[in-house]
């Protein structure tokens, strides 16, 4: 006996979408959220590059639109972590704290979250270290920030800092940006950001607060440090794949190996979005996978 | 808006901390604070649940500057628990129910 036909872990772009369709497809199918709907996007400021939304739309919007969307096509959502999985039957089951679930299909949509770099975060986090210039530009106005990273995340983040800072230096350890052409050049034309090239980020100085960031040349070796309030980081992510506990297979970095179809390598188990190993991750690519996911679900429990 | 979370001021903010015989959690959150909002819902779940044994508030971040500079906060969202008038835990961004109510069960 199953409690679900269909559940769907973690509530951003790719699950709500794999939850969509699978409501419309009319199967039983729950939505599992350890925190809020929306992922990642929560902490975006604002978003540009998803079609149907011509003057862009932030993060928070585009998150409660996608909900309010599953939820009216009659999605079920509960907030609850997966501790753990155990995929060795044919029935999946998924452990909570308090109970576990029983379901025919799983889809793993849980996403990803900022990498550290070990340069104090857990310490200064909410004390001058921070992974979100949405939650936390404004505490910096008038006051001097470095960001670090040099792809699209980092690049359109330190240009939604400069609206607070007076100035932004952005720290990247190659001497070319990764990002995307038409944020390097609003970056390049902002007289407010300062390029720091081919230069790591290797701490932090302050007692209170933050009030300067040390970096490295990695050509010279060379070590100086910034003077700055605040230090934002955005040097990629990692996969949320703590629970999965090898049940399904990974790469080297963690993120779920799976087909074009995106089932892995255990029938029935599905995975969607940034906790994939896959090319790119937009919100765009999400809401594919998610769809993906959830026909494939659909026709896997329809062959049982 | 739940009714039984306090909107403090930064007049109200240490009158209500001194003076409660309940500890007492003070969201700190702006308008323009996108997972602020979205965290919203989980703390008014909270509120329901705990209210006898915990008072509920939370400051506008924007319209009270003193009260987050006094306790050093440069992000939000973020929970302060205090007891006593003290800070007993302090909780910053988004993080999954089962911690908060951890965090929250540990202050009672």
């Amino acid at each position: 006996m199953t409690d679900y036909d269909l559940v769907i872990i973690g509530a951003g772009p790719a699950g709500l979408t794999a939850g969509l369709y699978a409501a419309r497809a009319r199967m039983k199918v729950l939505l599992l959220e350890k925190a809020v709907p929306g992922g990642q996007i929560l902490i975006t400021d604002w978003i540009e590059n998803y079609p149907g939304f011509p003057e862009g739309i932030s993060g928070y919007d585009l998150a409660e639109k996608m909900k309010k969307q599953a939820l009216d096509l009659g999605l079920e959502m509960d907030t609850a972590e997966v501790h753990g999985l155990n995929l060795s039957a044919d029935i999946k089951e998924i452990v909570l704290k308090d109970r576990s679930i029983k379901a025919k299909a799983l889809i793993i949509a849980s996403g990803a979250s900022p990498r550290k770099l070990g340069i104090g975060e857990d310490k200064y986090m909410g004390k001058g270290i921070s992974f979100c210039a949405t939650c936390d530009g404004p505490f910096f106005r008038d006051k001097t920030v470095v960001a670090v990273g040099g792809g699209d995340t980092a690049v359109q983040e330190a240009i939604f800092l400069t609206k607070f800072a007076q100035k932004v230096y952005l720290v990247h350890r190659r001497d070319e940006l990764r990002a995307t052409k038409i944020l390097q050049e609003r970056a390049f034309s902002n007289d407010k950001i300062e390029f720091i090239w081919d230069s790591v980020a290797t701490g932090v100085e302050g007692f209170f607060g933050i009030e300067g960031v040390k970096i490295k040349n990695v050509k010279t070796n060379a070590e100086s440090t910034i003077k700055a309030d605040g230090c934002f980081i955005w040097v990629g992510i990692l996969p949320n794949a703590e629970f999965i506990n090898r049940a399904v297979a990974t790469d080297e970095g963690g993120f779920i190996i799976a087909d074009a179809k995106m089932q892995t390598n255990v029938p029935g188990v599905f995975a969607a979005g940034d906790v994939r190993d896959t090319p790119l991750r937009q919100v765009s690519t999400a809401v594919g996978d998610g769809a993906i996911a959830a026909v494939s679900a659909e026709h896997y429990i329809e062959n049982l | 808006m739940a009714e039984n979370i306090i909107e403090l001021s930064d007049e109200s903010f240490e009158k209500l901390i001194n003076s409660s015989d309940k500890p007492v959690m003070v969201d700190f959150w702006a308008p323009w604070c996108g997972p602020c909002k979205a965290i919203g819902p989980t703390v008014e779940a909270l509120s329901e649940t705990y209210g006898d044994q915990m008072t509920f508030a939370k400051v506008n971040v924007d319209d009270n500057p003193l009260s987050p500079s006094k306790f050093g906060v440069q992000a939000i969202p973020t929970l302060i628990f205090f007891k006593d008038g003290k800070v007993a835990e302090q909780i910053t961004g988004m993080v999954a129910k089962e911690k908060l109510e951890e965090t929250l069960k540990s202050v009672l």
